[in-house]
This record gives structure tokens, sequence and C-alpha cells, in this order.
């Protein structure tokens, strides 16, 4: 075992010791496992939420579609930024209806605000669907960690084991409180290390941030602009809507909305936020330079290259640091995600099994949730070999579809019924999933479609559809509602 | 200020609206090219805007936990 092996294991197990500690004097009901007792402040909801900022995907992945595709990463800071303007409007809704209904995950909201326990079940399964491409990032993350840390001497696969055993044991024994504290070593750690290797990297290499762009432009000019199809400026912006549509809508964001302590609180962290995701320019440029010092990384590949940059730069204790500044980035995030989609799969799915399961019942079957959903992620990890950007934006892809069902739900008087809003989220999660499978386009239908429309995010095309069906089945069962009124009336009429 | 929350639609004309005009490399500006700045532009922005909002909106006279 090397140096920088060594220095990721200890902050593994310091992040162990903190989890098991945060636990202590906390008495653990359902309630302070998944949403901490409703009693997190500014700092804390702050912390929680920007662990979606840096998570290894952006710390990996970030650098990793820079090096790969260039400017279309944009895509990732603008969707943030712009998921946190809307989280101003939107999240204080869901926060307070929340907190009228004691809902404590996002399955019993929907399965609330529907009055249908059918929806909430089928939002439980579409989170957790949604979510295991995301927490494949995070064991895949930490798979290549790991092995590059090691220089060789761990392979992948095993990595991502260990990955995935670090992150369920984790969560198990602390729930959400350890994810708070650790995601404070952590946001401070991975703070130091991106700002430091983002500045110095280009430093040492160029000599300053715009030399280096410079040489980019000189090697491969079509890296730092939009391109005119494919990756375009119709891809962007679908991309980016898509994504901060369904940026609140991920099980983990919901669950940490619900966490707060109150509605300013939410407010107030919409407007820091956007400054925060800055961040992630030091990572391009982390990747940028890696363009021009070790071309040749392969598609896929693309994700090692924050890593392998580093390896050539620094001596193996600084790549230590680095590798545990990951690891942190992947603990934190995963363990928010794994806890979130069990709870909710507990809470609509076991309860619905066993409407009488008691408070220590329902704590194990979330658990076994946990182990479950840990292990399917970890199958996927090892047999998928898909980049993580493309992970990232199939997880957005699927958990959008939510949004119609959400967004109609905040007038009074909700314009649409749960038959259209369960007919329309699977609708989208079907063609997501088929266009997906079968790598389908709108091109493979329309030949002659413009590109400008071609490059539509297969997401964003998915959740207008299932918008159409969700207004559709609404309007045309809303009589059906109706007349079954009708009908109860003269009944009642008769006697 | 009851409307005041229609601010929040100008970063998302910011950010998406003038792509076909920011897309290019030239002019750098702050060591960056330009369809970056432009990104790094609104976000800051952003915050500038949320500011603003968060002061003036009626919903944040109420007293919450801190």
């Amino acid at each position: 075992m090397n140096i920088s092996l060594i220095i990721i294991f200890m902050f593994l197990i310091l992040a162990l010791y903190l989890g098991i500690n945060a636990r202590k004097g906390k008495d653990m009901n359902m309630q302070q496992f998944a949403v901490g007792g409703r009693g997190f402040g500014t700092l804390f909801v702050f912390l929680l939420v920007a662990g979606e900022v840096y998570t290894t995907f952006t710390f990996l992945g970030g650098s990793g579609w820079a090096y790969s595709k260039g400017a279309a990463v944009y895509y990732v800071p603008t969707y943030i930024c712009l998921a946190y303007v809307l989280s101003y409007w939107l999240v204080p809704k869901i926060w307070k209806y929340a907190k009228e209904h004691s809902v404590i995950s996002q399955p019993d909201y929907f399965a609330s605000k529907y009055n249908s326990r059918s929806m909430g079940i089928i939002v439980a399964i579409l989170g957790s669907m949604a979510l295991v491409p995301y927490i494949v990032i995070q064991i895949k993350g930490l798979g290549i960690i790991v092995s590059e840390a090691s220089y060789g001497a761990i392979s992948p696969v095993v990595a991502s084991f260990i990955g995935a055993i670090a992150v369920t044991t984790y969560v198990i024994i602390s729930g959400i409180h350890g994810s708070a504290w650790t995601a404070v070593i952590k946001d401070i750690m991975i703070l130091v290390v991106v700002v430091f290797l983002g500045i110095y990297i280009p430093i040492h290499y160029f000599g300053g941030i715009q030399p280096m762009f410079e040489s980019v432009q000189s090697v491969k000019p079509e890296m730092l602009t939009l391109s005119n199809q494919g990756l375009s400026i119709s891809w962007f912006i679908s991309t980016v809507l898509l994504n901060a549509v369904g940026f609140y809508l991920l099980p983990h964001s919901f669950s940490v909305v619900l966490s707060a302590n109150g509605e300013k609180t939410l407010r107030k962290n919409a407007i820091t936020l956007p400054l925060y995701t800055l961040l992630l320019l030091f990572v391009f440029f982390i990747g940028f330079t890696a363009v021009v010092q070790i071309p040749g990384l392969q598609g896929a590949e693309g994700d090692l290259s924050l890593l392998r940059l580093a390896i050539e730069t620094f001596d193996p204790w600084v790549i230590g640091i680095v590798g545990a500044a990951g690891l942190l980035t992947a603990l934190v995030p995963a363990s928010v995600m794994l806890m979130s989609a069990s709870v909710g799969l507990t809470k609509s799915f076991y309860n619905a099994i066993v409407p009488k399961a008691t408070e220590k019942q329902q704590l194990i079957a979330s658990k076994l949730f946990l182990i479950g959903i840990s292990s399917v992620a970890l199958i996927f990890t090892i047999t998928g070999g898909e980049a993580l950007a493309i992970l990232n934006i199939m997880s957005y892809s699927l958990i959008s579809q939510l949004a119609p069902a959400l967004f109609f739900s905040f007038p009074k008087n909700n314009l649409i019924n749960k038959y259209g809003a369960i007919t329309g989220i699977v609708a989208g999660v079907f063609i997501v999933l088929y266009a997906t499978i079968f790598n389908v386009k709108i091109a493979t239908f329309f030949p002659n479609v413009p590109h400008v429309i071609n490059d539509i995010s297969t997401g964003a095309i998915a959740l207008l559809i299932n918008t159409v069906v969700t207004l559709v089945v609404s309007i045309f069962t809303k009589n059906m509602d109706i007349n079954k009124k009708q009908m109860s009336d003269i009944e009642a009429s008769n006697y | 200020m009851k409307y005041i929350k229609i601010l929040l639609w100008v970063p998302f004309i910011g950010l998406l609206g003038f792509l076909s005009f920011a897309n290019k490399i030239e002019p750098y500006v702050l060591g960056m090219p330009f369809l970056l700045f432009w990104i790094v532009f609104w976000m800051v922005l952003s915050s500038v805007i949320l500011t603003i909002v968060y002061r003036f909106d009626p919903d944040n006279k109420g007293s919450d936990p801190e």
C-alpha cells in the first residue's frame, strides 16, 4: 500500500467515525433518520444542497467532459445556477406543504397532493430509478479514485466494491446526520483541492489561465465553443432547462429541502449557491489543461483526466489528498441519495404492503432497501461503460418526468388529476428508457428534421409528451370523476 | 413589490437566450474564452438578482427560526 492509498483510507475511517459519533445522543426514529427532525439551519442546508455541486460527478465528470467534449460541459454550472434561481420560488412551496402535512419523503408528498397511494408508489420507484445512475456515478468515481491513486495496484472493479461497501456501511450507521458533518469536512477539502489544482496546473504548464486557453485554441479550437450539431446550442438549452427543473425533484435534493427549518432558510440559500457553483470553473481549467498535456484518453476514459494529470504533476502524497477529497465528494452525496431512495421506498411501498408496521420495522425495511439499491448500483457500475456526464443526464431525464405533476399541484385548483399525472409520468419514463436503450433520436423517425430540433435532449422531448398526455388524460377522466360523483349523489339522494 | 419574483426570469433569459451571440472564443475576457466568460458573468449576476428579490420580497417579512 502506497502513501496515497494510506491517506485515502485514513479519511474513510475518519468519515465513518464522524458518522457514528453524529448519531450519539439522538433518538433515531424515522423522522430523525430521514430529515434530521426538520431542524437544519441555513449553513447545514447550504452544505447539503451544495453537496450536489461537488459530487464526484463535477470533480471527475466535469473535468472529464471538458477534456473530451469541451464547451458542452458548461451545461453543468448553467443548469445548477438556474436550478437555484428557480428554487427561490419553488422550494419554499414544497417545504410549506410538507410541514403542514408532516410529509418526510418525496413519494409521501405526491401521494398526499394527489390523495393516491399508487401515485406515491410510482414516485418512489421512479425516484430510485433516477438515483441509480447517480449512485453509479459516485461508486464509479470512487473506483476511479482508488485505482488511480493505487497507481494500478487495485483494479477499478475491486475499487468499486470497496466504494460501494464503504458508502452503504456509512449510511446505515449514521442516516442524514452523518452526512451533514462529513459534508463540512468534504466542502473545505474539495474547495482547497479544486482551487489549488485549478490555478496551479495551468500556471505550471502554460504560465496562466489565458495562455492555457490559447494553446487549447491552437490545438483544438472547436473545444471552446458549442458545435453546430450534436452537442449544439439547442442541445445545451434543452438539457439545461431539463436539469434545472429536475434538480430539486431528485429525491435527495427533495429530502434536503424538507430538512430545512424554515422557508427563509431556503430562500437565503438560493442567493449564495450560484456563487458557490463558480468553483466549477477551476475544475474546467484542469480538464482543458489536460486536453493539451495528456491527449489520447478515449471516450469514458476522459473521466480519468484530472487524476492522470495530477499524477503526472505531483508527488504521491498530494495524490492522496486529492483522492481523499474525491472520496468524500462521493461518500456524502451517495449517502444522501441512498437514504432518500430507501426512505421513499419504505414509506410508500413497504407501508402499502404492511400498513401496521412499527417504527422499528420501518427502519429495518429502509436499511434493507438501502442495501438492495447499492447492490444494483454496483452491478451497473461494473457492467456499464458510459462517461459520468451521460449518466448524469440520464438521471435527470428520468426524474424530470415528475415536473408536470409537481407544477400543476401548486395552484389551489389543480388542473390535472391522478390519472393524468400517472399516465403522463409513465409515458415520459417509457420514452426516456426506450430512447436510451435503443439509442433513438428524432431523426430516426423523421430523417429530414433539422439539427436544431434533432439535438433537443431526449428527456426534454419526453417531458413535452408527458405534459400533453397528462393534460389530455386529465381532461378526459375529469368527466369520469364527475360522473362517479353524480352517481353517488344520485344514489345518496335515493335513500 | 408583489411582483418582484418576475425578476427571477432574467437569469434564464441571460444564460440561455443569447447563446448564438455568446458562442465565440474571442474576445478573451478575464483570461476566459468569451462563451465561458458570458456564463460566469450571468452566474454572478444571478446571485445579485436573487439578493434584490430577497430584499424586496414581502414573503420574507415574517419571522422564521434562524
